[in-house]
């Protein structure tokens, strides 16, 4: 043990020792990359994952707090009810729950070695989440297709576009538009809701000469549609990033499970943790936007 | 085993394995830490230039409101267009009121998410967290190349937004909706966009810290042997991680009222112009704040609680002795980093809140100052009875302290609500945090540039430039905001075009002593002269590169640190063995050793 | 790489998953039956409980606590996760809390 000088002179190291591909050298340097630290007992993607996970529950919780703001500072009335396709939610809540299953199961698979088996389940979650995106795009197609029409006499139109006319200009006021919907008795939210349920729909036609304004049900028509799509679109972002990454680790990147099957399995227990994730999520958006 | 010298065994061989990295890998797409920390290191340091240029034409218009910019005037209309500058009557340009808000409102993002934590979060953490827990090096290099790019994209964003039509945000830092909302350009969309890549680069940023530090520590680096900067940076981290997501959210939904035209932020009812907004309504603006504010407060420890733990490390150092109370440190850091979750909305006393809300924001705001107090008392303890060396880092670091005691004095009129009804949205403000982060952080990160410079380059900087540059700093940066707490007493209001000078007309009538608006002039011929006490750093920096003095040990300062018992600069893999450490962080002096430092890796 | 230890693990692991899973289900449904339901509301203090939305809250929080608990393994992770996410929840809490006392402690005489 000898106490060095701090004036021992020396040469400076300015090439560094690279004698190994960058990728290679890094993964020997750092360690716990698959195998767990012993005082924390994880390795290091578990710790990552977790902290990402942290930052999404604050991210989510802010905008579920803004809806509670929104929705409890709204006047009396003014919160629409029943505006979505309960049956359609409720299918994808399924769909979200069996993909976050076999997504599970294909984990516990790769853990028995069968490599066949994860892949059939993790294809399973893949179409999982497609459908979903799909069964969203459809909702939200749908609300964009559902138009108000205030006339100028007062009264207002509510339905889905049927057709407009060729020579259909809203700042020129010619030709006309068909809504399969009905008429509103009162403006007032809470009644329209009531009387949507249970109204006659027929198609109405309305000349634009007679519109005082034309709306359809996006984000820019009221607060909850805007936080409706705001949650939902963020949350399908979601299912896009979880998906892709899941397909990128079952396809392209495969080859890892020959040369180091555990490192393999891992990757599938991160993006997991995350996919379960997204589905707690909707787990509490689906009563909060289609029931409440 | 040999802290402090590691001769190679056989460098010729390790040179002729050597396989050389393109350019590109190297430099531009590297995963190694050091690398990433010197390129946040140079952008954070142009866009604190930058952030500084554009308020030092902001102090002309202050001083001198509406005479022509002399100099760059024409090429600033040349580049700006003439939406942004206006034509003086006596010739020349002066730059319009668009130009001054955008410019304020820049400047206070460019510093706080560009500058800023980039160089003391980022820069710092990258370049020297790694090291002192003796890791080879970050636990996700290449999400740590990510948040780099991000980072970048973000930059270049808010940069673009300069010279699109309208120019860049106008809203000021804080954005506050409705005005965010509504101002007609596209400046505010391009802030918000680059605010997400700034916010997503911090989130990749702050996990792999934590991670890194959790997981990689080497063996025997127990929480409690952790030197005191990588602890402050743990709880940046964690502030970063869980605070910023809401101003995501936020930010999000304040996109979506500018591109999507829904109603987040606007209340139902908004008159623009002396007409009814065209929107769905139901908004409500206080939402933007508390939302922004729950990021803004943590954001302001982020911005202090790096340059802290870089002046712990550099007054231990140059005391030669332990820190006193390094235990106190640690759990007072942990107390600010628990506690600043929950004083937010004492930047809201104005909102109109009630009184039990408000009362529970004073008391926590209260009791937040109790452990900064601790720090900056443990800080000064540890000077008492200190050989003291006298070195430029240590000399940034030692004015650090009164500084920060100064800007942190300062905060506790602003933390109760009937003090701060006077105070709000004057100059007092801008004084108040400014000697937070002017004199304070910055000081504390050109110690640390002063300090590190040896380890990173393997050169040192001149002490003659560095104490030029200190003396000059320290002056004018007192000259500059010490007389910004009298004109906020005196009522004086922030964020106007013309420093006040409409007020000047009806001086009896608000109250506002005429020589208060006048010292407009003299501080920023402060802030100038500032600027210019800046260029023997600019000049020591770039020169020493090259030609300083280099060093004769690996570990310059004798000290105890892990990244000092490394080669110099550290290869990559940063240890040529893995260390294990014995002992505390600040083992100086230590009685019966021989030298005055026991470095942690010594048995 | 797996013992017959750690495959009879995987095994009981299996096993709960589809409980899980059966449960979920259920609990789906529930939840959308419920919404039909209108519960009698309660008062407490001078507020108006709504019942519906405490149910629905309620379910959703245990097919939460189920996706976490046995989909996430939270049940049995390690003392620093906990931490990491105590300090989250806690955060969280606090977000939305003081957000809204704050909106709705108006000072007196205030014209809402
Ligand atoms: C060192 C030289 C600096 C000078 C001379 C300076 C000067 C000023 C002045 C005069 C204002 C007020 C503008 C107005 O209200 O119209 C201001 C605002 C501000 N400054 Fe600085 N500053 C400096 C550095 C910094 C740094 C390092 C930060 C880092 C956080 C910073 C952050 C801010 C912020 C956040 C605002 C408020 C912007 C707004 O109104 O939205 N400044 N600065
Ligand atoms: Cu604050």
């Amino acid at each position: 043990m000898n106490t060095a000088c701090p004036a021992t002179p020396r040469i400076l190291l300015r090439k560094t020792n690279l004698d190994k591909p960058l990728w290679e050298k890094l993964f020997m340097d750092i360690p716990y990359i698959v195998k767990p630290r012993e005082d924390t007992g994880l390795y290091n993607a578990k710790v990552g994952i977790w902290l990402f996970l942290a930052s999404e529950v604050m991210l989510f919780g802010a905008l579920f707090s803004s809806y509670i703001l929104l929705r409890v500072g709204a006047a009396a009335g003014t919160w629409p009810h029943g505006l979505l396709n309960v049956a359609l939610g409720t299918i994808n809540t399924l769909v979200l729950i069996c993909s976050s299953v076999t997504v599970v199961m294909s984990w516990a698979s790769l853990k028995l070695g069968n490599f066949g088996r994860y892949r059939i389940y993790q294809s399973i979650t893949l179409l999982c989440a497609l459908t979903f995106l799909g069964i969203k795009s459809v909702e939200y197609h749908d609300k964009f297709n559902h138009y108000e029409v205030i006339q100028t006499d007062g009264r207002i139109v509510d339905g889905h576009l049927v057709e407009r006319t060729k020579d259909f200009d809203l700042a020129k006021k010619t030709g006309a538009v068909t809504l399969l919907g009905h008429f509103v008795e009162k403006t007032e939210a809470g009644a329209h809701e009531a009387t949507a349920k249970h109204a006659e729909h027929s198609n109405i036609t309305i000349p634009v000469a007679q519109i005082k304004k034309m709306e359809n049900y996006g984000p820019w028509h009221s607060t909850y549609l805007a936080i409706y799509f705001t949650l939902t679109g963020l949350h399908a972002l979601h299912v896009f990033a979880g998906a892709a990454v899941i397909f990128v680790i079952w396809g392209p990147l495969a080859g890892l499970w020959k040369t180091d099957p555990a490192r393999y399995t891992n990757r599938i227990e991160i993006s997991g943790l995350f996919w379960h994730f997204v589905d707690l999520v909707w787990i509490f958006l689906f009563p909060v936007l289609y029931l409440l | 085993m040999q802290p402090t010298t590691h001769a190679l065994p056989h460098p010729g061989v390790l040179e002729s394995h050597h396989e050389e990295l393109s350019f590109w890998r190297k430099y531009i797409f590297a995963t190694d830490h050091k690398v990433i920390g010197i390129q946040y290191g140079i952008t954070g340091l142009s866009f604190l230039f930058f952030g500084f240029c554009l308020v030092a034409l902001m102090r002309w218009q202050l001083a001198y409101p509406g005479a022509s910019i002399p100099v760059i005037g024409g090429s600033l209309n040349a580049i700006l267009g003439d939406a942004m500058m206006n034509k003086s009557p006596q010739g020349g340009y002066f730059m319009a009121a668009e130009l001054y808000n955008a410019f304020g409102a820049m400047h206070g993002t460019i510093m706080v998410f560009l500058a800023i934590v980039p160089l003391a979060f980022a820069a710092f953490g990258n370049l020297i967290v790694p090291l002192q827990i003796g890791a080879a090096d970050m636990a996700f290099p290449r999400i740590n190349m990510a948040s780099y790019q991000a980072y970048f994209m973000g930059g270049v964003i808010m940069l673009v937004s300069f010279f699109i039509p309208g120019g860049a945000a106008q809203a000021g830092w804080t954005s506050y909706s409705p005005l965010a909302s509504i101002i007609a350009t596209d400046g505010q969309t391009f802030w918000l966009i680059g605010m997400v890549f700034l916010i997503t680069s911090s989130l990749l940023g702050a996990v792999n810290f934590i991670a890194t530090i959790i997981q990689l520590r080497a063996p025997g680096m127990t929480w409690m042997r952790l030197p005191f900067f990588c602890w402050a940076q743990f709880v940046t981290a964690f502030l970063l991680l869980l605070a910023f997501p809401p101003l995501e959210a936020a930010a999000v939904m304040q996109l979506m009222d500018k591109v999507a035209h829904t109603s987040f932020f606007l209340p139902t009812g908004l008159v623009i112009a002396g007409k009814a907004a065209e929107i769905s309504g139901g908004g409500s603006p206080l939402l933007w704040q508390h939302l922004f504010w729950f990021l803004g407060h943590p954001e302001v420890y982020v911005l202090i609680l790096p340059a802290m733990g870089i002046v712990c490390e550099i007054i231990a150092n140059n005391t030669r002795k332990p820190i006193w109370g390094y235990k106190s440190l640690v759990y007072s850091v942990l107390v600010i980093g628990f506690l600043s979750f929950i004083v937010w909305a004492h930047h809201m006393y104005l909102t109109g809140m009630g009184t039990k809300i408000s009362t529970f924001f004073q008391t926590t705001t209260m009791i937040i100052s109790v452990p900064s107090v601790i720090i900056l008392t443990c800080l000064f303890l540890s000077l008492w009875g200190g050989s003291i060396r006298f070195n430029t880092p240590m000399l940034f670091a030692l004015a650090f302290l009164p500084m920060f005691g100064i800007g942190g004095l300062t905060g506790l009129p602003l933390g109760f609500n009937f003090s701060d009804i006077h105070l709000h949205d004057t100059y007092y403000i801008i004084a108040h945090f400014h000697y937070i982060v002017a004199p304070g952080t910055i000081f504390g990160l050109f110690a640390g540039i002063y300090y590190w410079f040896p380890k990173v380059t393997g050169r040192t900087m001149s002490e003659h430039l560095g104490k030029i540059h200190f003396w000059g700093s320290l002056i004018f940066m007192n000259l500059v905001f010490l007389p910004m707490f009298a004109q906020g007493m005196a009522g004086l209001g922030r964020r106007m075009y013309d420093g006040g000078a409409t007020y000047a007309n009806s001086a009896e009538t608000i109250g506002i002593p005429l020589d208060m608006i006048h010292r407009n002039v003299s501080i920023s011929h402060a802030a100038w002269a500032l600027g210019l006490a800046q260029i023997p750093f600019i000049f020591n920096f770039f020169w020493s590169l090259k030609h300083g003095k280099k060093v004769t040990s690996d570990n310059h300062w004798g000290s105890t640190t892990l990244e000092w018992q490394t080669p110099t600069p550290p290869p990559h893999g940063n240890f040529l063995k893995p260390p294990v450490v014995y002992r505390g962080p600040y083992e100086y002096s230590v009685p019966g050793h021989a030298q005055d430092f026991t470095p942690q890796n010594q048995p | 790489m797996s013992d017959s230890h750690d495959i009879h693990h995987v095994h009981q692991a299996v096993r709960r998953y589809l409980i899980v899973f059966g449960a979920l289900l259920v609990g789906t449904l529930l939840t959308v039956w419920a919404s039909y339901v209108h519960f009698i509301h309660f008062h407490i203090g001078g507020a108006e409980i709504n019942t519906n939305v405490v149910v629905a809250l309620f379910i959703a929080s245990v097919k939460a606590f189920l996706v976490a608990g046995y989909f996430m393994h939270l049940i049995s992770e390690r003392k620093m996760i906990y931490g990491i996410l105590t300090a989250t929840g806690f955060f969280f809490v606090g977000l939305m809390f003081l957000t809204i006392w704050a909106m709705h402690d108006y000072p007196m005489l205030t014209i809402k």
